[in-house]
């Protein structure tokens, strides 16, 4: 087995990439934990790889970590929920523009008894407030993820400030199912993406209980890296790949993505 | 207890019906953690030796810090690896952030001074041993330490396994420079970290054990090729 050729983008003399270990014609897509853990990626790349060729080697990490990536030039693409954070990252010139693919949705997550009384909550905010008042422990990801400042900005948004929390708001640092596996060990409140809860296999004494605020919609947009900034990008292929994903069978495969016919993403972007 | 015997027949069925996934990524540990371990013991086994025989003047120290160096956390040398080998790095033209070589190079820097401290400390023993009749023999520094290394070879071989259960084992590092990617740079441990963070923690535990079987094997494996523990040789 050949360990790797140094050129990420130098031709794989084998068609299939079982046999080009290391980079093969490869775009490299930072993008986030949701992505991956939701399933969807395992049915994407697939069919990426069929109707264009390219290879797309995924790195799963948070936004923060993505746009990171994104502006150290390491990878050719990244897709990530964060607005405020993709304008800047277009704004700064590491990418060339920010395209809206899909989005997905946000839920509360705690034990099943919902001691806080989330559940009939009206808004998001509100049903904040009422863990914040029940101080009832709240896992927080607390790793500058896209989740995480979503989280933040509903805390804001309920007129509270994390950091003035006592010991029942725990930061854990973790990816989303890292976070989730520690919600579950504390019984916990959490806040999660609906793909990745429904994914996620150690489900414990917690349920869903609260979703649907409009607030909690999650939108991933697409943002290649700027060529000019970073000239070895694979530019080409990252072009090819929006195109790909902002097409009609993106569509059908996005919108048909279902677990326990629950649909998980919805498509929308704009041609 | 539920999920552990899960785990078990989770690795019993992987490996009954020869996962290609895990074929794969069991290939790439190996390779990566095996390499890694060749190259780091051409390193370290005549360093650790060198250092048993020569007399210099910061001798104390530079074992002191060898020592110390074993103990060196992963996870930093592989975000200080990440830095070095990043686009933005001063390797960054080379392109190797996110390969198998950078796992490589990570493993190498991680398990290099395990194994000369190691090896150091055995071969300080054999050198009073042999210290003698070497000089009396009139031989050279080159021969003394090869002199050394073959006759300690089998204690050193037991500093190489060291490093390579150091190696096999090791997440922090290369997740951080290997990036886990599918098809790419995922090992056993990365693919047993991801599982844990999708609470799949059966798959995950049965890839543990197909880990631990594997660091198994090769022990058993090498220790076979170089009959220790036979009769009459032990």
């Amino acid at each position: 087995m050949e360990i790797s050729s140094n050129d990420p983008h130098v031709a794989c003399p084998y068609d299939d990439h079982h046999s080009c270990p290391g980079p093969g014609p490869a775009l490299r897509l930072a993008a986030t934990t949701s992505f991956n853990n939701s399933g969807l990626s395992d049915v994407l790349l697939p069919a990426i790889k069929m109707d264009t060729g390219i290879d797309v080697q995924l790195l799963v990490v948070g936004t923060g970590q993505a746009i990171r990536l994104g502006q150290a030039g390491d990878v050719d693409a990244i897709l990530v929920h964060s607005k405020t954070a993709e304008e800047a990252f277009v704004s700064d010139g590491f990418g060339t523009h920010r395209r809206e693919i899909m989005y997905n949705d946000f839920v509360l997550i705690g034990p099943v008894q919902d001691p806080a009384m989330i559940k009939t909550s009206a808004t998001a905010a509100q049903a904040l407030q009422r863990i914040a008042t029940a101080e009832a422990t709240f896992v927080s990801r607390g790793d500058d993820s896209g989740t995480h400042k979503k989280e933040l900005a509903l805390w804001s948004e309920a007129a509270l400030e994390p950091e003035q929390f006592g010991a029942w708001y725990k930061g854990v640092g973790s990816g989303m199912g890292a976070s989730l596996n520690s919600a579950s060990g504390l019984d916990a409140y959490i806040m999660a993406d609906r793909a990745s809860w429904l994914n996620f296999g150690n489900k414990g004494g917690l349920g869903l209980l609260f979703s649907g605020d409009p607030k909690l919609f999650n939108q991933y947009a697409y943002l290649p890296v700027n060529p000019a900034k970073h000239g070895h990008v694979n530019a080409e292929a990252a072009v090819r790949l929006e195109h790909w994903l902002t097409s009609r069978r993106a569509k059908d495969i996005i919108n048909k993505y279902t677990i326990n016919g629950q649909a998980l993403f919805i498509f929308n972007s704009q041609p | 207890m539920n999920e552990i015997w899960a785990g078990v027949q989770e690795a019993f069925r992987l490996i009954f019906i020869l996962d290609a996934d895990l074929i794969e990524i069991t290939l790439r540990s190996l390779e990566v953690s095996l390499t890694a371990l060749v190259i780091a013991s051409a390193l370290a086994l005549p360093f650790g030796t060198w250092l048993a025989i020569r007399r210099f003047r910061y001798r104390r120290f530079t074992i002191a810090v060898l020592n110390a160096l074993m103990g060196l956390p992963p996870v930093v040398v592989g975000l200080v690896v990440y830095l070095l080998l990043s686009r933005s790095g001063p390797f960054g033209v080379m392109g190797l952030l996110f390969t198998p070589t950078a796992m490589i190079i990570a493993q190498v820097i991680i398990i290099t001074p395990l194994i000369a401290s190691i090896t150091h400390q055995a071969m300080r023993e054999l050198w009073s041993e042999y210290h003698d009749l070497l000089i009396s023999l009139n031989t050279t520094k080159r021969q003394r330490v090869v002199a050394l290394i073959w006759d300690g070879r089998r204690t050193l071989m037991t500093a190489a396994l060291a490093g390579f259960g150091r190696a096999i084992g090791e997440v922090g590092a290369i997740m951080i420079v290997g990036g886990n990617i599918d098809h790419a740079t995922r090992v056993l441990t990365t693919a047993i970290a991801l599982e844990t963070g999708k609470g799949d923690f059966a798959l995950a535990l049965g890839l543990g054990f197909v880990l631990i079987t594997l660091t198994l094997v090769v022990n058993l494996a090498i220790h076979a090729l170089s009959r220790t523990e036979q009769e009459g040789t032990w």
